[in-house]
C-alpha cells in the first residue's frame, strides 16, 4: 500500500490556501448530481451533513441515535480552541498549531494541524451567527478560560455545555436542510458494511434498528464520522452506544488504519464505585482552572480529606510541574494520578483516586462565582457519588475518554479507499499522541464546516467514477454477508450475555494496555483477547430475532467488532517500542518517569492494512517530516 | 436492597402492551436507576428471557436519550435530573417501582419502554434554526450581546429534547419544547433576524403533531431535568402573538389586506 498524504507544497502558512486554489471546482448547477452519505451526526457528521447540503449535494445522513442532535459531541463539557487572541494575551494561529504539535508529542502531520489552527477561528464566527450562546463578558464580548497545555486563555464555553451548544447549532443547521429536503435522515439506523464498487467507496450496508430490515445506500461517496474506539474498554467516558463498528468494517474493507494504540486517558473522571458500573462519567478539565490536585503525602492515609494539614498534602503536579501546574496535559496528569495511587496514596474506598480541590479557589473568589463557572458540574458530581464537592473536595480518577488514532487519511481527508472520507475522532489526523482538551469540538467543526466541503469535490472531478448501481452484486454481496453474520450471531445461543464478554475484554484492555503498556502486558492480552473472541463466537447468548428493535443484537454486533479491533491496538502498541502521548510503554521512560520518544525509529504513522482473517495485519509507514517545528522534549516544568 | 418492579412491557407498536412484575435483587445504592435495569436485564438474559428495551446513551444527562416514567413521574421525580442520573440511593429496601414509558399520541411507543420522539426534529426542521450558511459570517466580536441576554438564552438552550415535559403534560402539549427554542435563539441579536418566520413555523409544526394545547399547570417546568423554566412559554407566546400581527400588517402593507 502506498500513502500519499498529497501534503501541498509550499511554506506552512500557506498550504493551506495554495491548496483550496489548486481544488478542482464542481460548478454550482452540477453538484446536485452527487450523491454523498454521511455516517454520523455529531459535530463532525452534521456539520458536513449541513454544509454539503448547502453547497448543493443530495445528502443522505444516518446515526444510530433515535436523533442526530443525540450524537455524543453533545456531552463534550468545556470548550473548543480558537486562535482568536481575543485576549491579547500572546496567542496566534502559530501558537496554536505549536501548542498542538507539542501537546501531540510530536506524532501529529504538521500541515494538517496548521490547517486546523487557522480555521479555528472562522469556527467561532460561525457558531455565534447560528446563535450559539457562548459565554460573554458584561461588555458583550465572547469570554475565555484556559485549557491544559496552554498558556493562553483561548477557550470558548456555553457554560458546561460547550458540546452541547456546538452540536445544536450543527444540528440546527442539519434540520434546516433536512426541511429543504437536501438532506435525507436516517435516524436509529445503524451502518453495518461499505459497498466498493471498482474499488471506490460507493455505499453503505445499513439496518433499521426499529424492523430489522436491511437494506443498502449508494452514492458517489462515503463520508464516515462515526467517533472513536474508546468503548473497546468497556468502562469508558464514550456514550453506551458508541461503536467502531464503522470504522471496523471500512478497515476490512480496505481502509488503512493508524495509529490505533494513541489512546487518551483523561484524568478528571468520577472513580469507579463498583462492578456494576456502566460507563464513566467525566468531570471536565476546565476545572483545573480554579481546582487543585492532591494526595496525601502518606501512605494509606485514611483520614478526611479536611483532617489533612496542608503540610501534609502533596499538590504533585504543582510540585512535578510548576511552570503548567494543575493545567498539565491529559497524559501527563493521568499518569502522575496513577503513580500516586500505585504509591498506596489513592483516596477513596478503592485506593483509587485523587482530590480536586475547590477549597482555596472558594475562599478566594467565594461561592457563587466557582457555582457559576462550574455549577452543573457540581451538581453531576452529587447526583453520582451523593457528596457536596463544594464542602469536600472531588474525587477524581483517570479513565479512557478520547481516541487519537483512527482511519488513515490524506490532507483532503480521504483514507485509503478513494471516495471514503473520514472524519473527526474517527479519523487519525490531528492531535499525534495525545490531543489537548478543548481541541476536540474544535477539529470535528474544522473537518465537517471547513475542509471536506472544499476536498470532496476535487475526488468527484478528479475520480471521474460512473454513478454507482445500487443493484451491482458488489451491493447484494455485503447484504448477504451481513445478513449471514446476523443470523450467526442469533443462532449461537450459548450461555454468556454479550455484557459479559465485552466487561472481561474491557478488563484486559485496562489492565494490559491501559494507561501503561509493557511488552509483557501486551504480549499476554495478545493470548487472551483471540482466546476470548473464540469463546465470544461459541458460547454468547443473543435472544430475539432480526426483525425487531433488538438492542441486544445491536450490541453483539458491536462487541464482536471490539473483539477483532482490540487485537490491533494491542499489536499497535506492542510494535511502538517508545512512549509518546497517551501510548506509554513502561520500558521507555526517563529517569523522572516522563516518556521518552524514539524519534530515530518511531518518527513514522503506523497505518495497519487489513490483510484477512486470521492474518496478521501490514503496516506501513507515514514519515513524520517537521520542516515548521523543531522536534524537542515536551517539557511542561 | 431488593425491589420490586412492574415494568410497561409492549412488543412493538402494534401490541397492547401490559406491566410485567420483576423481582430486582441485591441492588447497591450507587448504582444508577438504569444500572439497575442493567442488572435485571443480565439476569432476564441468562435464563433466556428478552431484556427489557430502554433507550438510553450517554448515560451522563446530557444527551436526552432517556425516557422513562418512574412511578408516575418522568425521569423518577429528582429535580433536575435524568433517570439515567437517578440514583438508586433515593431507594428503599422493599419498594415497588411502576416503570412505563411516556405516553403521548406524537410519542407512539416502540417496544417496552422506547417511544418514537421524532416529532421534536420535525418541530426544529420547520424553523428551529438561524438560516445561515456556512463560511461568510462576520467576526464574532462584531456584535456584542449583553451578558444577561446570553445567559438567558443558554438557559433556555439547555433543553435535552427528552420529551418528559411531554410525559408530564395531561395534555400531552410540546409547548416547554418549543418555546426553549423560540426563546433560546429569540434572545440572541443572531436569532432575532427570523424570530417571527420561526415562532408560526415552529407552532403549526407542533399543531400538525398531535400534540396538545397548553393550559400552562406547569407540570412541565417541575419535571424538566433541565429547568427549562415555564417563564420561557410566556415568552413564546408574546413571540407568537407579536408574529402574527405583525405578518398581517406586513401583508397589509404589501396590498393583501
Amino acid at each position: 500500500m502506498k500513502l500519499d498524504a498529497k501534503i501541498p507544497s509550499g511554506p506552512l502558512a500557506q498550504k493551506w490556501d495554495k491548496h483550496k486554489f489548486d481544488l478542482k471546482l464542481v460548478n454550482p448547477a452540477n453538484k446536485r448530481k452527487y450523491d454523498v452519505i454521511v455516517v454520523g451526526t455529531g459535530l463532525a457528521g452534521a456539520s458536513a451533513a449541513a454544509s454539503l447540503a448547502e453547497l448543493g449535494y443530495n445528502v443522505q445522513a444516518f446515526c444510530y441515535q433515535d436523533s442526530p442532535r443525540r450524537a455524543h459531541s453533545i456531552a463534550a463539557q468545556g470548550g473548543i480552541n480558537a486562535a482568536k487572541n481575543y485576549q491579547n494575551d500572546g496567542d496566534s494561529v502559530y501558537r496554536l498549531f505549536y501548542d498542538t504539535i507539542k501537546g501531540g508529542d510530536f506524532r501529529a502531520r504538521e500541515a494538517n494541524v496548521y490547517r486546523l489552527a487557522q480555521v479555528s477561528v472562522n469556527i467561532i464566527d460561525q457558531c455565534v451567527a447560528q446563535g450559539v450562546p457562548f459565554a460573554r463578558e458584561y461588555g458583550g464580548l465572547l469570554a475565555n478560560r484556559s485549557f491544559g497545555g496552554a498558556q493562553v486563555s483561548r477557550t470558548f464555553y456555553a457554560r458546561g455545555q460547550t458540546g452541547q451548544q456546538l452540536l445544536l447549532g450543527a444540528y440546527q443547521a442539519l434540520s434546516r436542510q433536512i426541511g429543504l429536503g437536501k438532506v435525507k435522515m436516517f435516524p436509529r439506523t445503524e451502518m453495518l458494511d461499505l459497498v466498493l464498487v471498482n474499488g471506490h467507496a460507493k455505499g453503505i450496508v445499513v439496518r433499521n434498528m426499529v424492523t430489522g430490515k436491511i437494506s443498502t445506500h449508494a452514492a458517489d461517496a462515503v463520508v464516515l464520522a462515526t467517533g472513536g474506539y474508546g468503548n473497546a474498554f468497556f468502562l469508558s467516558t464514550n456514550a453506551k452506544g458508541c461503536n467502531a463498528t464503522s470504522i471496523w468494517r471500512s478497515y476490512k474493507k480496505g481502509a488503512a488504519f493508524a495509529n490505533p494504540c494513541y489512546t487518551q486517558i483523561h484524568p478528571t473522571c468520577i472513580p469507579v464505585s463498583g462492578d456494576h458500573q456502566s460507563k464513566l462519567t467525566l468531570m471536565s478539565e476546565s476545572l483545573r482552572n480554579d481546582g487543585r490536585v492532591w494526595a496525601p503525602k502518606k501512605k494509606g492515609d485514611k483520614r478526611a480529606p479536611g483532617d489533612i494539614p496542608e503540610d501534609e498534602r502533596d499538590y504533585y503536579l504543582e510540585r512535578k510541574y510548576p511552570s503548567y501546574g494543575n493545567l498539565a496535559p491529559r497524559d501527563i496528569s493521568s499518569r502522575a494520578a496513577k503513580e500516586a495511587c500505585d504509591d498506596g496514596r489513592g483516596v477513596g474506598e478503592t485506593g483509587l483516586g485523587v482530590y480536586l480541590d475547590f477549597g482555596d479557589s472558594i475562599k478566594r473568589l467565594g461561592e457563587n462565582t466557582i457555582r457559576e463557572r462550574y455549577g452543573n458540574l457540581f451538581d453531576m458530581y452529587e447526583k453520582i457519588t451523593g457528596e457536596n464537592a463544594y464542602k469536600v473536595p472531588m474525587r477524581i480518577y483517570p479513565a479512557v475518554h478520547y481516541t487519537m488514532g483512527g482511519l488513515w487519511v490524506d490532507y483532503n481527508l480521504m483514507g485509503t479507499i478513494p471516495g471514503l472520507f473520514v472524519l473527526g475522532e474517527a479519523n487519525f489526523s490531528d492531535h499525534g499522541a495525545n490531543r489537548l482538551g478543548a481541541s476536540a469540538l474544535m477539529q470535528g467543526l474544522a473537518d465537517g464546516y471547513f475542509v471536506l466541503p472544499y476536498t470532496i469535490g476535487d475526488y468527484f472531478v478528479t475520480g471521474k467514477q460512473p454513478k454507482p448501481n445500487p443493484t451491482a452484486p458488489e451491493f447484494t454481496k455485503a447484504v448477504n454477508d451481513v445478513e449471514a453474520l446476523t443470523k450467526k450471531l442469533l443462532s449461537i445461543q450459548g450461555n454468556r450475555t454479550v455484557t459479559s464478554f465485552h466487561k472481561e475484554l474491557g478488563h484486559i484492555m485496562w489492565e494490559k494496555c491501559g494507561m501503561a503498556r509493557t511488552e509483557k502486558s501486551l504480549k499476554e492480552a495478545l493470548q487472551r483477547i483471540p482466546a476470548l473472541r473464540e469463546e465470544f463466537w461459541k458460547n454468547v447468548k443473543v435472544l430475539g430475532v432480526n426483525e425487531e428493535l433488538n438492542q441486544n443484537l445491536e450490541y453483539a454486533g458491536r462487541v464482536a467488532d471490539f473483539l477483532e479491533f482490540a487485537e490491533l491496538l494491542c499489536t499497535d502498541a506492542l510494535h511502538r517500542n517508545e512512549s509518546c502521548g497517551g501510548h506509554f510503554r513502561s520500558e521507555y521512560q526517563t529517569e523522572d518517569g516522563e516518556a521518552k520518544r524514539d524519534d530515530d525509529n518511531f518518527a513514522y504513522v503506523a497505518a495497519w492494512e487489513y490483510q484477512g482473517q486470521g492474518k496478521p495485519p501490514v503496516l506501513n509507514k507515514e514519515p513524520l517530516v517537521y520542516e515548521e517545528v523543531h522536534m524537542s522534549t515536551r517539557s511542561y516544568k | 436492597m431488593n425491589l420490586t418492579l412492574k415494568v410497561w412491557r409492549q412488543k412493538n407498536a402494534s401490541d397492547t402492551g401490559r406491566l410485567v412484575t420483576y423481582e430486582a435483587k441485591n441492588i447497591i445504592p450507587d448504582m444508577s436507576f438504569l444500572e439497575m435495569l442493567d442488572v435485571v436485564n443480565e439476569e432476564l438474559m441468562q435464563k433466556g428471557e428478552e431484556p427489557i428495551a430502554f433507550d438510553s446513551d450517554c448515560r451522563e444527562g446530557i444527551c436526552g436519550t432517556c425516557s422513562m416514567v418512574v412511578n408516575g413521574t418522568p425521569h423518577g421525580g429528582m429535580k433536575g435530573t435524568t433517570v439515567c442520573q437517578c440514583h438508586m440511593r433515593h431507594f428503599k429496601d422493599g419498594d415497588v417501582i411502576i416503570i412505563e414509558p411516556w405516553r403521548a399520541r406524537a410519542f407512539p411507543v416502540l417496544r417496552d419502554l422506547v417511544t418514537d420522539r421524532s416529532s421534536f426534529d420535525r418541530i426544529i426542521q420547520a424553523g428551529g434554526f438561524v438560516s445561515v450558511n456556512t463560511g461568510g459570517t462576520p467576526d464574532g466580536n462584531a456584535i456584542p450581546v449583553p451578558k444577561t441576554d446570553a445567559d438567558v438564552a443558554m438557559d433556555a438552550a439547555a433543553c435535552i429534547g427528552c420529551g418528559a415535559c411531554v410525559a408530564a403534560c395531561k395534555n400531552a402539549s410540546a409547548m416547554l419544547f418549543v418555546a426553549a427554542k423560540v426563546s433560546h435563539l429569540a434572545n440572541l441579536p443572531q436569532g432575532r433576524v427570523e424570530r417571527e418566520r420561526r415562532a408560526i413555523a415552529m407552532i403549526n409544526q407542533m399543531d400538525s403533531e398531535g400534540f396538545g394545547n397548553c393550559t400552562v399547570t406547569g407540570s412541565c417546568e417541575a419535571v424538566c431535568p433541565k429547568e427549562v423554566s415555564l417563564d420561557f412559554i410566556a415568552q413564546l407566546n408574546r413571540e407568537y402573538g407579536k408574529a402574527i400581527l405583525k405578518n398581517r400588517m406586513e401583508r397589509k402593507l404589501a396590498g393583501g389586506g
